[in-house]
């Protein structure tokens, strides 16, 4: 992309406060609905960073899967099982979440020691900018051909699997007696099957 | 102060180290099973960051990292569309999204 370094270093800057604010928040924030919210934000300035990376379909594909598909299908899943329900206390949790907190502190700094030791081979090649979506086309039908063909199989038995996941039956008649089924009680009348003590 | 010029590669992967690591915090203490799944998606997307820069700093002629973020976005999709089901069905069943009450398996 070519604008001035000094927009891009203030570009930058903001979406990494936001991508990293929204993260917290999506982890963090007691009412799963505004986390869902801010994950659609996290998404968005992931997007912003692609564009910063001269990666203008992968940004666009990133709003249309993340924020189109996914968020939206999380919103519709967050609305389906919204029983507000107590949560039990549990013994040991403030001291599982230090634990946790310590191994992920561990592996941040893992992570940016490597990123900080490892002789990358800068500078690379000169970016070729706004011909990467012709590129792309070319490697997803030349050498990413067989993979590209699998994503599709992919996508078709996932469509497939949360369908026949997700689907509740429904029958005409009533198995025992015969009668027509009411359909409009479909939804109250059913009696979950593994219902413990809690 | 003295700003650099460019932003570093570093940067990049720095900011993709914390948004796993927060994605990795979510999923192993979220309580909630939708919010699980938003955490997995929180990884992924770190991983896509790590590979974009890598296609653009190191890679700016074959833009294979491009091309891998894309079938990543792709299994993430499917991914989630499947975990989502697979959590209604076990909401239907057991009429609740609580993690620690999901241990039906638990020895």
């Amino acid at each position: 992309m070519t604008i001035a370094s000094t927009t891009q270093l203030i570009c930058f800057a903001a979406l990494s406060i936001t991508l990293v604010v929204g993260a917290f928040g999506v982890v963090l924030l007691p009412n799963i609905v505004y986390s869902a919210f801010l994950l659609a934000g996290v998404f968005l300035s992931v997007s912003g960073l692609y564009l910063l990376l001269n990666a203008s379909f992968v940004a666009a594909a990133q709003i249309l899967v993340y924020v189109g598909a996914v968020n939206v299908l999380i919103l519709f899943a967050i609305m389906l099982v919204n029983k507000r329900e107590d949560l039990s206390a549990i013994p040991g949790l403030a001291l599982r979440r230090v634990l946790s907190a310590a191994v992920c502190g561990g592996l941040f700094l893992l992570l940016v020691r490597v990123a900080f030791t490892t002789p990358w081979a800068l500078p690379g090649p000169a970016s070729i900018g706004e011909e990467a979506t012709a590129r792309i086309g070319e490697h997803l039908f030349s050498d990413y051909l067989l993979p590209f063909e699998l994503a599709s199989v992919l996508l078709l038995m996932a469509m497939i699997g949360a369908i026949v996941l997700a689907r509740r039956d429904v029958y005409t008649s009533d198995v025992i007696t015969g009668e027509p089924a009411d359909q409009g009680l479909i939804e109250k009348a059913r009696t979950p099957l593994l219902t413990s003590k809690p | 102060m003295n700003l650099p010029t460019e932003i570093p590669l570093q940067a990049y992967l720095v900011l993709a180290a914390i948004l796993f690591c927060t994605g990795v915090w979510g999923l192993i203490n979220s309580r909630n099973a939708v919010r699980v799944l938003m955490s997995i998606e929180l990884m992924l997307n770190a991983v896509n960051i790590n590979l974009m820069a890598f296609s653009s700093y190191l890679d700016g002629q074959l833009i294979r990292g491009q091309v891998f973020a894309i079938f990543v976005i792709t299994v993430a999709a499917a991914e989630a569309a499947v975990g989502l089901a697979i959590l209604l069905s076990l909401y239907r069943n057991r009429e609740t999204v609580d993690m620690e009450r999901f241990n039906l398996l638990r020895w």
